[in-house]
């Protein structure tokens, strides 16, 4: 009986999640109207408890109906209802889309987490609640707040100590130097020092982008990269590495500067493969990972055996061996997910990633402000980039870099800092409709004495700018914006 | 008013360009995401099969807690191995027929070899009909496997596995329109249906010559004899377009720097042009015809002709190999010109070379399982016939096609001769040590007619002596088989 439960399960949780990823970009097409957009929001919403409580009744039935995954459960239902209505409550004015992708992932994460290991699960879960209490504040600093971009040389200096702290002192894992631990949690400063260094560039380009800013912002980013590297932190280092070429390109708007990164990046590569063993070790692995099962390849054969089992539909929930994989809760979460949950999950789950990244670049083009424009950017090319080295790494596109899926994998660093980026993003929707809604009286003045030639245009602008227009002129002007 | 035009314009060009590079960055990373789902997809559909029938995989064996492992069965219908259920549930793998499809169908214990192991995850997985499947789950009872139906040919094998008797050896059949595999018998061999209890009896004899569990058709590397002539012949067509003039009179032995080359059992073949010479396997001839190949474009024939590739088949398989160098001296050039020396082949890939030119330079992939249905019969999946390459061109082809039908009429594959179906080939006698009394008996050929087209077999009798007294007869056996139906 329960293996029949499991496998229908298997084919109704595909539906609910596709049908929350199709809405997803249907809300973004612009034919629809705010209100039509709003009710697939909240059909999200709907699909996404169904979905929980889908997994929940198969996870209790096969773990022994085990009274705690309930109550497990119903904590989390509670969690994630006090997060949408905070959100209607307090933001009404941030993208529902984002808040939907935000608690989707995480639901999905609390899932296969307590599938891989319960009492990870819970502890995710405890660190999942303080996080978003104190990440529910952001959006509101970040929009009240100016002197953000004032503070560049603090960013650059906090940035550096950190990673130069860490690279001293750190405790020895896995061949990196990745976290200390106070009291008794282990932290990953990196996780959060590349938010600060978003602000860094973003703040440095927004002064200027002269070329002797350009060498400071430069320096000081080399300087990031080479202790990371140093560290042995190459995921993070390459992470830092592709986020400041992505700034510097849009901030100076020269593609010879992005390539003579990009072929920089290329040599150092080169380098880092003939100098450090671990860096061949993963590239070996990615070669041909049964040639080297015993040694280099088992992790990727191990995560390429469960993606391709798990199939299009998957194994089930509870039936497969994604805890052969090593890392599977940190790195290798996808192909967990892709194992049990299925090869079309697993697609949609990245494309949900992909919504999530557009709707950081939407709003890096949305802004005004070019400081705010940068960050945006800077912290939607680290989320970006995060899900291609992840999911990449699992299914053997590219070689693993033992980078986690945000807020899907475990670990409170990296859960902490993605939220953290989730909440600035949302605190950027905030703040253009707040400059939006002061300078729109502003601009229907302009208007009256403007020349007559220009106001056909100008009328076109201000209906965009005008107060009630919300999420549904983000995504018209977002399309415009893509001819 | 012009004035407020070109201002518009600024203004416009502005606006427009303003988010060029978030616009150029965004389609970036979306072409990224879709190259990673691409290939994802990819995995999915293509490569996916490589993993999840991987020995390393273990996770296959998780689907035997719900489904009572199918059935394997041939082409004509007979039960190759299957599961039977007693009623306390316990479960015995059973193999009607013993030790005749020992490598072909494999074992399932201790590991898995053969079908059972590449078709194990079909084995595996259940298509019974929906809701009989609902009705087990909700009785917690398991499902009926799929059966994996296979291209082997009961009345092929059987008659190739009594034939070779018992020697050591393989035998392979082949048909070369499609690469099905007809047969594939390897001795010594080992009954599936024991080997459970005798397998710390089998592991623990470590001796080469007996190494049962050794698939002799895909692992077993052997000296090519003169079967290796076919190579040497194409070459010297490529090199030669007037190689309808080529003579020699064989005096029955060829001086070389430190070795003198003899015609198998000391024959005197008088003279011989290129045809004759293939045909009576005559040694001094080719290895004269070797001194004179151009070395590199030798070797590079070879390595078209899958030396030293993986042979496409779902079988554990070893490499072929030879060596020839630019520095390789005239010794090592007339060795491998008549298949001696340090050239190893495997009985399946003399099979593939003679499967190509018997189906005018095209290569058919091999395949072994044709498709899986689900307990009932209704098909599941098919297996469709694909083409590996061309190895040799039409023309090529069909040259060699009539020097080893020269074989057969008048050469040392005379037995074959005279029959209802036409036959073609090429014998061999390898020696493979020191003791020039002792050889390998070999024969690769094809024999077809008009309505049951071809089929090739290649066989191999491990110190069987003379191709044509110990091989061809086996073949023969085969052919009768095939076309008496």
């Amino acid at each position: 009986m329960l293996h029949l439960i499991t496998e229908l399960s298997k084919y109704t949780m595909i539906i609910l999640f596709a049908l929350y990823t199709y809405q997803c970009f249907s809300a973004l097409k612009r034919s629809v109207d705010k209100e039509e957009q709003a009710e697939k929001y909240r059909s999200q919403v709907v699909y996404m408890y169904l979905f929980h409580l889908n997994a929940y009744a198969v996870l209790y039935l096969s773990m022994d109906k085990n009274l705690e995954v309930l109550k497990f459960y119903l904590m989390q239902v509670a969690f994630f209802a006090v997060v949408q209505v905070c959100y209607s409550i307090f933001y009404r004015r941030v993208s529902r889309l984002v808040v939907n992708n935000m608690c989707m992932l995480m639901c999905i994460g609390f899932v296969m987490l307590t599938r891989l290991s319960y009492d990870h699960a819970m502890k995710q879960f405890q660190i999942a609640v303080v996080s978003m209490a104190l990440t529910m504040l952001i959006p509101f600093f970040i929009s009240r707040f100016k002197y953000l971009k004032s503070l560049t040389w603090l960013y650059a200096l906090a940035g550096i100590t950190m990673l130069g702290v860490v690279a001293v002192l750190g405790a020895v894992s896995h061949g990196a130097k990745l976290s200390f631990t106070v009291a008794g949690i282990a932290v990953q400063p990196s996780e959060f020092i590349k938010i600060i260094f978003v602000f860094f560039v973003a703040s440095m380009f927004y002064e200027s982008t002269e070329f002797i800013q350009v060498v400071k912002a430069t320096v000081i980013a080399g300087l990031h990269v080479i202790i990371l590297v140093l560290s042995k932190d190459l995921g993070a280092g390459l992470i830092f590495f592709i986020a400041y070429m992505v700034m510097l390109y849009v901030a100076t708007r020269k593609l010879y500067y992005f390539f003579g990164g990009l072929f920089c990046g290329a040599v150092a590569s080169v380098i880092a493969y003939y100098l450090f063993n671990h860096v061949r070790v993963r590239v070996v692995a990615w070669q041909d990972p049964l040639a080297v099962f015993e040694r280099e390849g088992n992790q990727v054969a191990n995560s390429l055996f469960a993606i391709g089992t798990g199939g299009w539909f998957g194994m089930g929930l509870n039936q497969g061996m994604p805890n052969k994989i090593p890392e599977v809760k940190q790195d290798f979460i996808f192909s967990a997910v892709a194992e049990e949950l299925g090869g079309i999950f697993a697609i949609c789950l990245i494309l949900v990633c992909v919504s999530c990244f557009l709707m950081f670049l939407n709003i890096a083009m949305q802004m005004k402000d070019s400081f705010y424009k940068l960050v945006a950017l800077g912290l939607g090319t680290i989320y970006g980039f995060q899900i291609l080295l992840s999911v990449g790494g699992d299914i053997k596109f590219i070689p693993s870099t033992g980078v986690t899926l945000p807020l899907v994998s475990y670990g409170g660093s990296s859960l902490l800092s993605t939220l953290i980026i989730f909440a600035i993003i949302q605190g950027l929707y905030l703040l253009r409709e707040r400059t939006e809604t002061e300078q729109a009286p502003e601009r229907k003045k302009k208007k009256k004495t403007g020349s007559k030639s220009s106001s056909s245009k100008k009328k076109s602008s201000v209906r965009k700018g005008g107060a009630a227009s919300h999420e549904e002129n983000i995504h018209g002007t977002k399309i415009e914006d893509f001819d | 008013m012009k004035k407020i035009f070109t201002e518009r314009k600024l203004k416009t060009s502005t606006k427009r360009s303003k988010n060029r590079e978030f616009v150029i960055i965004t389609y970036l990373f979306v072409g990224a995401f879709i190259m990673m789902m691409g290939y994802f997809a990819y995995f999915q559909i293509f490569r996916s099969e490589d993993f999840i029938n991987s020995p390393y995989n273990t996770r296959q064996n998780t689907f035997a807690e719900h489904v009572v492992r199918g059935e394997i069965r041939s082409s004509d219908g007979k039960t190759l191995a299957q599961t039977i259920v007693e009623e306390d549930g316990s479960e015995t793998r059973y193999y009607p027929y013993g030790s005749m499809f020992a490598h072909a169908v494999g074992y399932d214990c201790n590991g898995k070899s053969g079908i059972e192991s590449f078709g194990n995850f079909s084995l595996l997985r259940s298509h019974a009909f929906f809701l009989e499947q609902v009705f087990h789950g909700i009785q917690d009872k398991k499902n009926q496997g799929d059966n994996v139906v296979t291209t082997l040919d009961y009345r092929l094998q059987e008659t190739a596995y009594n034939a070779l008797g018992g020697n050591r050896g393989a035998v392979v059949a082949l048909e070369p329109s499609t690469g099905k595999i007809f047969a594939m018998v390897s001795k010594p061999d080992f009954d599936p249906n024991t080997i459970g209890a005798e397998w710390d009896n089998i592991i623990s004899n470590t001796d080469s010559e007996n190494s049962i569990l050794v698939n002799r058709v895909t692992q077993g590397l052997y000296p090519p004899g003169s079967t290796f002539k076919i190579l040497t012949t194409l070459e010297y067509l490529r090199e030669h377009p007037d190689y309808q003039d080529y003579s020699y009179e064989c005096t029955g032995n060829i001086a070389m720097e430190n070795t003198e080359i003899h015609c198998y059992a000391n024959a005197v073949h008088g003279a011989e042009n290129l045809e004759t010479s293939f045909a009576k396997s005559c040694n001094t001839s080719y290895a004269n015809i070797g001194l004179g190949l151009n070395k590199k474009k030798f070797a590079d024939l070879c390595n078209d002709m899958l030396f030293h590739t993986d042979l496409p088949i779902s079988y554990p398989s070893n490499q072929s190999s030879f060596v020839l160098k630019e520095s390789s001296n005239t010794d090592q050039v007339t060795q491998m010109a008549i298949g001696q020396g340090e050239t190893l082949v495997t009985p399946l890939h003399m099979a593939l070379i003679t499967s190509a030119i018997a189906n005018d330079g095209i290569l058919m992939r091999p395949y072994v399982i044709d498709h899986t249905e689900n307990y009932k019969g209704i098909p599941v999946k098919n297996y469709k016939s694909s083409t590996y390459g061309s190895l040799l061109t039409k023309e090529e082809a069909q040259k060699l096609q009539g020097f080893m039908s020269k074989v057969v009429s008048e050469g040392t594959g005379s037995k074959l001769s005279g029959q209802s179906y036409q036959a073609a080939g090429k014998t061999g006698s390898a020696e493979f040590s020191n003791n020039k009394e002792e050889s390998h008996a070999w024969f690769t050929g094809y024999a077809s007619t008009e309505e049951k087209g071809s089929i090739v077999v290649t066989v191999i009798v491990e110190n069987g002596g003379a191709g044509s007294t110990a091989a061809v007869p086996i073949a023969k056996q085969v052919f009768d088989t095939y076309f008496s139906r």
